[in-house]
Formats: C-alpha cells, structure tokens, sequence
C-alpha cells in the first residue's frame, strides 16, 4: 500500500540554525508512528512542517500519494492537536469542535450531525456548552480531541497532548488514545518526549536528537536494538547500563574485561559476538541482569558482584553495583536477600548485549 | 508595653495617612468644586460673593447660554454646533484608529512577517513625535487630498496620530495570546481575516475599552490640531470653548465659561465613569487562558 505520509529530505532553517537536517519518514495507512526525543531537537518543528504551519527550507512532505509541499494546512487532509489544546477561548465547546466544518461551509445538519457522534465517542455530551475556561484540564484535552476527530482526517497530528496533564490522567487518555487508534483504524504521528509513552502508543518510533534521525524502528527493535548510545540511553526506564569494557577474541566468542574498583576484573565471556574492536561500551538492560539462578539460557554468565546499593521498588528489587566506573544496576526479584556491602552471584544475560563503539556511539552487533 | 506603642504608633500613622490622603483629594477636587459653584452664581453674585462660597441663589441660566447662546466671535450659538461637530469627529476617529490598532496589533504579534519588529518600532517612534512637527507637513498633505478644513480632514489626521499608540496597545495585548491559536485555526481552514473576527475580536473587549478611552479622551480634548486645521463651521468643541472665553466683550461672564468648560469636559469624564473598571482590568489584564 502506498504511504500516507512521505518526508523526503527534509532540511528546516530558523535563520541561520538548522533545526531539521535531512529527515525521511514514510508511514503505511493505520500506522500509530511516535517521534520522540529531549526537549528541543526539533519534534514540535517537524509536526510543523508536516502540517504546512511552517515553510520547508528543503525536500518534500507527501500526503496520501500527493505532493503537499507547497499545500497550505488546510487541504492537507489532516487534523492537529496542540500541546496547549489552544481551544478558541470565547466559543463553546461545541462551537469549537464545529468551527472547522463551519468555515469549510458544511450544511448546519451535517454539522450536527457529526457533532453528535464525536461528543458521544468523547463523552464530552454534557460539556458542549460550556466554554474552554470552565473546563478541566483532562476535558479541554478531549475537546481538542474532538475537534480533530470531527475532521476525519487522512492523517492525524499530535503535538504532545498529553504533556500538561497529571500523571494520573495521563496514563488514562494513554490508553483511551491507543483504543481509538484502533478504534478508527486512523494513521497518527505523535510527538512526545516521554519514552514510556512512545513505548506504550506507538507501532513505529522515529527517535530524534538535535535535529537528526537517530533510529526508525518498531518499540521492541528500539529496546531490544538500540542504533547508538544517544538511543540505548534514551529509551528505557531504568536506563540501559552502559559499560566501557575490554574485548578479547576467545575462540568463537569473545572474553569482557571490565575494571572494578579496588578489586579483580570481571569477566564475562560472550559466546556469540565476534569481531569486535579491543574498547567498546557494554550495553545491558537492569532486566537482563538477574541474581544467579533466575536466569536461563545458552548465554548467561555469572559473576560475583559487591551491592552498592539496594532500591526496593515494590515488585522489583533494583540492585546497584560499580562496574567499570559506572553504576550498574540490576533489577532483581522482589524476595532478594541482597544487602548493601555483601557480595551477590549475577546472572548476566549475554544473547541481550548491544555493543558499542565508545568514541562514535555507533552499534557494533 | 512596647508592644502597645507600637500599636498606637500604627495607628496614628494610620489616620496621618488618610488626613494628608484627604487634603491632597480637597486640593485636586477644588478646581472643579469652583467651577460647578461658579456656574450656577449669577454674575452678580459672582462680584459681591466669595468664590469659595456655595450660590445662594442657584440659576441655570448660564448653563442655557453656554450651550445655545454664547458668542464664539461673531456667532452666538454657544456650544450647541460645535459639540456635534466633536461627536462626528471623534466617533469614526476613534472607531476608525481602534480598529486599525486592532488589525495591526494582530499582525504584528500574531503573524510575524520579515520586518515585522522594524515596522513596530517604527510605529511606537510615531508615537512620541510631538503634534507641533506634523502641523506644517500635514496641513500640505490635507491641502492635497482635498481635505482642507474639514471634519473628514481632522477624523484622517487623528487616525493616522492615534495608530501608534493603538498598535501598541493591541500588539501587546494579543503578544500574549499562544501562537498554537492561530495555528488550530490556519488547520481549521480559516484565513487571516476569519481567525481575526472569529477568534482575536471577541476576545478583545478589555482592551477596546482601554483603546476607546485613551483615543476618546486624545481626541476629544484635543485643540492644537482642531484650531490648526479646521475652519469656521468644523471646529471641535475645545476651539469654541477658546473663542467663547477669549471673545467676551465687555463683561467676563465667568459663570458661562465655566459652565461651558463643563460641557466641554463632560463627554470625557462619561465615557470614564461607564468604562473605567474595564479601564483598569483592560490595563493589567495578563495572558488570556484558552
Ligand atoms: N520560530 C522559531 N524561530 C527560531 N527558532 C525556533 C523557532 N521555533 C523553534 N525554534 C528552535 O528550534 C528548535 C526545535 O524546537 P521545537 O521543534 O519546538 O523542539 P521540541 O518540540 O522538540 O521541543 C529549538 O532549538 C527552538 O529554539
Ligand atoms: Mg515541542
């Protein structure tokens, strides 16, 4: 099928910054696609650009096999939602959801009509007379919502939407999101910088960092698969453990040096890499981590570790130790008997390693 | 016990406060305390009585006279002609200056083009040049269009006088609204003008009320551009307020010219007792929450 959304090249200049370097993005029909990255790399910027908000200073934005680069937003077959809902302030709630259909000039019944049905979906029925400033935080949300969905989008925009609401809410709208995704069956990209939550909505995640593409890739091929250190590091809570290490070819696999404080070296040796230079960065997920005996497989290895520091987390145990000069936590099982100062055996799951070149970040395997 | 003089210390600050609070207010209100006595005095109890002294007599016979009778030079048709000649400039000058404040405001903060920052500056520059400077230019440009000596003529001359302060006020306003306003509505389908009355216009109430205050009063009270460019039959009010004090012959008729100051004045002190809470709540409205 072709794709709904096709970002060719595409370069963004405020003035002299270049705030978009060379984008590509392709989205299929039905497609929930995350951007996500730290504040200030450029996502709400893109979304723009996508939009027509702002003028491209290179390459193309394809919408639905159409060339809409020169398109103004409004006959670019989408819909928006804002970070700041930015609901028009002296209409009801029903005015704002209706004004788009008004001033594309559809019959009053129409309007109604279709009013109807996105209040009933939204559940907003009892709110359409009320104006943006008597509402609550998570009820202007959903008449931004609203207002997007009565549009009947080729392609829905979402600028951070969920970015001003409490942490409660926010999980609930989460899920109702996810649910009328696929509801609608709609294509969506959504800009956040909550890794969580492009974790848990997307089907396809674009990461961003300063302006560059750092990885495409569904959520379990950015967790399992991070492309550099910038994504291993982003993605992921508890973050990754990163560990500059030593790489010794041993026979088929390769032996890992990594220095300890004040004690011997650990070792692990990994089975299936190879090819690997002398320094490099060590990547483990705390997950991949276990206290010995919880963790099978043909890859596991393990080693005795000194616990610097225990973090009950309710079903989790985290337990931090000092590998290679960097805090190294594993994440246990919650009936652990670990103790700060003692010594604990780890089951180091090796088929899960990501390999790192130290200078340039890049994945080694 | 230091407790307690502190306390009596406060309080006679307290009432030292309102006392010098009440003189300032006696002083500023002794003027208008005059005026409204004087007007209401015959001129001849004006010559015997004090001028502080409340009429004995109360006649509003000079108010008569200065509405309908006094003479401006040669004519004697007191106020009357002129206020209405004030209301038609004032009213479309105003109107016309509010709204074009309004849509330059809304462009200069809302839809910031190439040059948008110079543009302002430009116009905020045009509020300080004093009104003597454009006399000589202006009455050449009047001269020009045609509008020499004409109502229309000083209506032109106080739109493009009040711009400046309008686009301030205005721009200021709507800097503060999210630019993700007009983004939800360029999306929406709307155009320029639409978002403008759709959106900016009925969210502006407080400060078309600041806008129309200040203009009104500018204009109103204005004289230097209503004596420099207007003729026999179109000047303002405060021209003819001139002219009937300064052209008395004979006897001052001190209780006319006060009542005439009165009626001259009185449009502007309306204006503020009917608008003036939103004056003020115009003047310090913050951000406008969606
Ligand atoms: N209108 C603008 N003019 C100049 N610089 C801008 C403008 N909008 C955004 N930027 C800059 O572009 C970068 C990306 O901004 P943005 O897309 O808003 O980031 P994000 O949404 O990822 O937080 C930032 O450094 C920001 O300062
Ligand atoms: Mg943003």
């Amino acid at each position: 099928m072709a794709p709904i959304l096709e970002v060719k090249n595409l370069v963004k200049n405020f003035g002299a910054t270049e705030v978009l370097k060379d984008i590509n993005i392709a989205i299929e029909p039905g497609e929930f696609l995350v951007l996500v990255g730290p504040s200030g790399c450029g996502k709400s910027t893109l979304l723009n650009c996508i939009a027509g908000l702002e003028p491209i200073t290179g390459g193309s934005v394809e919408i639905g096999g159409q060339d809409m680069t020169h398109v103004s937003p409004k006959d670019r077959n989408i819909a928006m939602v804002f970070q700041s809902y930015a609901l028009y302030p002296t209409m009801t709630v029903a005015k704002n959801i209706t004004f788009g259909m008004k001033v594309r000039g559809l019959d009053q019944a129409t309007q109604e009509r279709k009013l109807a049905e996105v209040a009933a979906q939204l559940q907003i029925e009892e709110l359409l007379n009320r104006r943006p400033g008597q509402l609550s935080g998570g009820q202007r949300q959903r008449v931004a919502m609203g207002r997007a969905l009565v549009r009947d989008p080729k392609l829905f925009l979402f600028d951070e939407p969920l970015s001003n609401l409490d942490a409660k809410l926010r999980v609930e709208m989460r899920s109702e999101i996810k649910k009328l995704h696929h509801n609608l069956d709609a294509t969506m990209v959504y800009v956040t910088h909550d890794q969580i939550e492009a974790m848990t909505l997307a089907s396809k995640i674009v990461v961003l960092k300063g302006g560059i593409v750092q990885q495409i890739g569904s959520p379990a091929e950015i967790y399992n698969r991070p492309a550099n250190l910038f994504v291993a590091d982003f993605m992921g809570s508890p973050a990754m453990n990163l560990v500059p290490a030593r790489a010794v070819a041993n026979g088929k696999g390769v032996r890992i040096e990594i220095e300890r404080e004040g004690g011997d070296t650990l070792i692990l040796t990994d089975k299936e890499h190879s090819g690997l230079p002398e320094n490099v960065v060590l990547g483990l997920r705390p997950e991949d981590i276990a206290e010995k005996g919880f963790r099978a497989g043909t890859n596991v290895q393990d080693a005795t570790c000194l616990v610097d520091m225990v973090e009950p987390a309710g079903a989790d145990t985290y337990v931090v130790s000092k590998l290679g000069g960097t805090m190294v936590t594993a994440r246990l099982h919650a009936e652990t008997g670990a103790k700060t100062g003692q010594m604990i055996d780890l089951s180091f799951d090796l088929s899960k390693v990501s390999y790192f070149v130290p200078e340039t970040g890049e994945r080694l395997n | 016990m230091p407790h307690r003089q502190n306390r009596l210390g406060r309080i006679a600050l307290r009432w030292g406060l309102y006392i010098l609070l009440g003189l300032f207010a006696l002083y500023y209100l002794m003027p208008l305390f005059v005026m409204v006595t004087t007007s209401l005095k015959s001129l001849e109890e004006i010559r015997t009585g004090s001028l502080v002294a409340l009429p004995r007599d109360v006649t509003f016979e000079p108010w008569r006279t200065a509405w309908a009778h006094a003479c401006t030079g040669i004519q004697c048709e007191g106020l009357r002609p002129y206020f209405w000649n004030s209301v038609m400039l004032a009213v479309p000058a105003v109107a016309i200056s509010t709204l074009l404040g309004a849509i330059n405001g809304y462009v200069v903060a809302q839809w910031r083009f190439k040059g948008a920052n110079i543009i302002f500056s430009l116009m905020l520059f045009g509020c300080f040049i004093p009104f003597q400077v454009v006399l000589l230019p202006m009455a050449r440009v009047l001269g020009m269009l045609g509008l020499a000596g004409s109502i229309s003529g000083l209506v032109f001359v106080h739109v493009i006088y009040g711009i400046g302060f309008t686009t301030l006020f205005f721009r200021n306003y709507y800097v503060n609204i999210p630019v993700e306003l007009v983004k939800a509505a360029k999306v929406d389908g709307a155009g320029f003008f639409r978002i403008f009355w759709a959106i900016f216009l009925p969210l502006s109430l407080p400060i078309i009320v600041v806008t129309v205050i200040w203009q009104f009063t500018q204009i109103w009270n204005d004289f230097l551009f209503g004596v420099s460019f207007s003729q026999a039959g179109t000047q303002p009010i405060t021209v003819a307020l001139n002219n009937i004090v300064n052209s008395t012959t004979g006897v001052k008729e001190y209780n006319v010219d006060m009542a005439a100051a009165i009626i001259a004045a009185l449009p502007t002190l309306l204006v503020y007792v009917v608008a003036g809470k939103y004056f003020i709540r115009g003047l310090t409205a913050g951000s406008v929450k969606g």
